[in-house]
């Protein structure tokens, strides 16, 4: 077990043809991603990676049983590629691709969640993995060891930092998320949670915070009322000004929102410990897993 | 990016929304010219890209064309919260019967582009929002179907607003229009004025643009104003790099915007202050890290610097590459904490073996280690 994806997860990548698109998809097929073709618009026919090229998803879908799709477009083509692969009927989506205009995530996120039965994850995201069975993104898959520990995130690098310090300490990673770092994502901390709360493999969940919007907020609530877990906290960028945008889009402090106050008061109401070093990450885990 | 009044009114008149004739001056002579043009009461605006231009004295109405020029000659050159006026907006006077608010912003929550409205224009409105918030109507507009006439005259109605109902909710859909247009991230108009002839006029208009979606607007581009921004901060876009100037001593250079938040945290809780957040991205080379250490050290605050890399898709022995070419070109002559890594990690000490310069296997040993030979917080 696991959360979303699993070493029978068959996966598409969209853009396989482009440099970014060919490295990943060569690296999660070495990290034991089951990758069962390509699409790139106008490239149909070819073979990348001895995978055959699709110009649709839904040409790849004939041919393929798909469960997922990760994506490595460009920018400016990134949400309508999303949109293919949502409409196609692939159930889960990973949009990889940073810098999408704003307006086209509102309307893709929009679009998606009408259809209902679609995950989009991302976009401007690390993606996700189930270490040992499934990469489904372009975290050093070295640095995950398989284990019992659920990681959420909305930076790249910290996941990585944290994942590498839980799996040194023994305890591992069941599955990690980077959910992105952009205003207008697919998925929340809070639809993560509940699947890790179900899931037998996972133990305990850290979840890796940021200034900027309140989705930590949610996620406290949702720990505070349900969480049959135990949880870890971090929020990234207690230093920060207010009103600076800090590299993400969606670090920023409005006002009053997305304060690292209001997180830390909210995760101390869930009885949350927030960590202030990844190493204090590892030692709270340690304090609740032993 | 941020764009002036002025810029910002030239867009809502191209959608349709009606504003006051104007014209921007960079001289006071040019400013007299134009009051002259206008024959009557012109409002000087300061064209700046901040907030509270009427506290700090840039904003002045001028009765004839010689007033006009004295008023713009105060207001040129003033310093208001930090940026110098260059230019200012002369505007046609209005006889305001009524001030109302109108903006839109985009939502992390609903996801959606939010419709704010109030009676209460002409102030700040997150005042408003802090102080009166039921005088503030937040209404979340559909992307699939944008916003419609019904449901703008709906809000206005909500609103309390009096006038011309019609011609209010036509600026609300306008807006929305012109939003979704341009791809912006906020548009303001504050005051929405109702003149004493029952006009429906924007006074005043502040529009944030997305930065992602600039590349589809070559029109708009032009608009950016890198004086407007810190050098340092123009330089670092020119290489891609994402910089933020901060008020500390430390440099920071790191890959993923959260490692650097990250660090930036770390120098503080040890007793430091960060000189500048600068990220530079994935898939960095040799080449990105010596750029960015010319960045860094242009800034005369910086006393060391502390360069934390996770290697993900960045190799640790091309951020190590980078280093020593700034050494040996004796640009990077300061103190360095070094903390790399992951991918070509040994590569990256072997590298550097005989270098003065101090790898640390944690960030939190590296942080404490730059704060000391820095000489901590100044």
């Amino acid at each position: 077990m696991s959360i979303l994806v699993n070493k029978k997860t068959n996966v598409i990548v969209q853009g396989i043809t482009g440099r970014e698109g060919a490295f990943h998809a060569e690296a999660m097929i070495n990290a034991g991603t089951k990758v069962v073709a390509g699409v790139t618009p106008g490239k149909g026919g070819q073979t990348t990676l001895g995978l055959p090229v699709y110009d649709t998803v839904k040409e790849a879908a004939v041919h393929h049983h798909i469960d997922a799709s990760i994506i490595f477009v460009p920018a400016p083509g990134a949400a309508d590629a999303a949109l293919e692969a949502a409409n196609a009927g692939v159930p889960l989506v990973v949009l990889i691709t940073e810098g999408i205009p704003t307006m086209d995530m509102v309307k893709a996120v929009a679009e998606i969640k009408a259809l209902g039965n679609v995950r989009l994850i991302g976009g401007n995201c690390p993606g996700l993995i189930t270490p040992g069975e499934c990469k489904l993104g372009i975290m050093p898959a070295s640095v995950f060891k398989k284990g019992r520990v659920g990681l959420i995130s909305r930076s790249g690098t910290v996941t990585y930092e944290t994942a590498k310090a839980l799996s040194d300490a023994g305890y591992g990673i069941s599955t990690c998320i980077g959910i992105g770092g952009d205003p207008i994502i697919g998925t929340t901390f809070k639809d993560l949670l509940p699947m890790f709360n179900d899931d037998p493999e996972t133990h305990a969940v850290v979840v890796c915070g940021e200034i900027g919007g309140s989705d930590e907020e949610d996620a406290a609530a949702y720990i505070k009322e349900h969480m049959k877990k135990p949880v870890v906290g971090f929020i990234g960028g207690r230093s920060a000004p207010k009103g600076k945008k800090m590299g993400h889009a969606g670090a920023i402090i409005m006002g009053n929102v997305g304060t690292p106050e209001s997180k830390l008061a909210a995760f101390a109401d869930a009885e949350v410990p927030v960590a202030e070093t990844i190493d204090e990450i590892v030692e709270y885990v340690r304090a609740k897993l032993g | 990016m941020n764009l002036h009044e002025y810029q910002a009114k030239d867009i809502l008149a191209k959608y349709g929304i009606p504003v006051p004739p104007g014209k921007v001056a960079f001289t006071a002579d040019e400013a007299k010219q134009i009051a002259t043009e206008y024959g009557d009461l012109v409002v000087i605006k300061a064209q700046v890209h901040t907030g509270g231009r009427g506290k700090a004295g840039g904003v002045k109405l001028a009765r004839n064309p010689e007033e006009a020029r004295e008023k713009a000659a105060q207001i040129l050159g003033l310093n208001i919260k930090g940026f110098i006026t260059k230019k200012v907006l002369v505007a046609k006077g209005i006889n305001i019967a009524k001030e109302y608010y109108a903006g839109m912003i985009l939502d992390r929550v609903t996801q959606r582009v939010v419709l704010m409205l109030s009676k209460e224009g002409g102030m700040d409105i997150e005042e408003v929002a802090a102080t009166r918030p039921y005088a503030l109507i937040k209404y979340p507009i559909n992307p699939t179907t944008g916003l419609r006439p019904f449901e703008a005259r709906e809000l206005v109605k909500r609103a309390g607003m009096e006038g011309n109902l019609n011609k209010l909710a036509d600026v609300l859909v306008k807006l929305y229009q012109a939003y979704v247009g341009i791809d912006a991230s906020t548009a303001e108009i504050n005051p929405l004025v109702i003149t004493d002839a029952g006009e429906v006029v924007a006074a005043d208009a502040k529009i944030v643009l997305d930065d992602n979606a600039l590349y589809r607007h070559p029109d708009l581009t032009p608009l950016r104003e890198f004086e407007a921004e810190h050098p340092l901060e123009v330089e670092a876009s020119n290489y891609g790099f994402s910089y933020v100037k901060l008020d500390g001593s430390v440099g920071v250079i790191g890959n993923g915007a959260g490692l650097v938040m990250y660090t930036l945290d770390l120098v503080q809780r040890t007793g430091g202050k960060a000189a500048n957040f600068l990220d530079i991205g994935g898939g960095a080379k040799a080449d990105t890290v010596y750029n960015a250490l010319k960045v860094v050290l242009k800034d005369p605050d910086v006393k060391g610097v502390f360069i934390n890399i996770f290697g993900g898709i960045t190799r640790a022995d091309e951020v190590a590459k980078g280093v020593i070419r700034a050494m040996d070109e004796g640009i990077l002559t300061k103190p360095v904490a070094m903390r790399v890594a992951g991918t070509a990690e040994q590569e990256a000490k072997a590298l550097l073996k005989g270098r003065p310069v101090y790898m640390y296997p944690t960030s939190v040993e590296a942080a404490k280690a730059i704060i000391s030979m820095t000489g901590g917080a100044k």
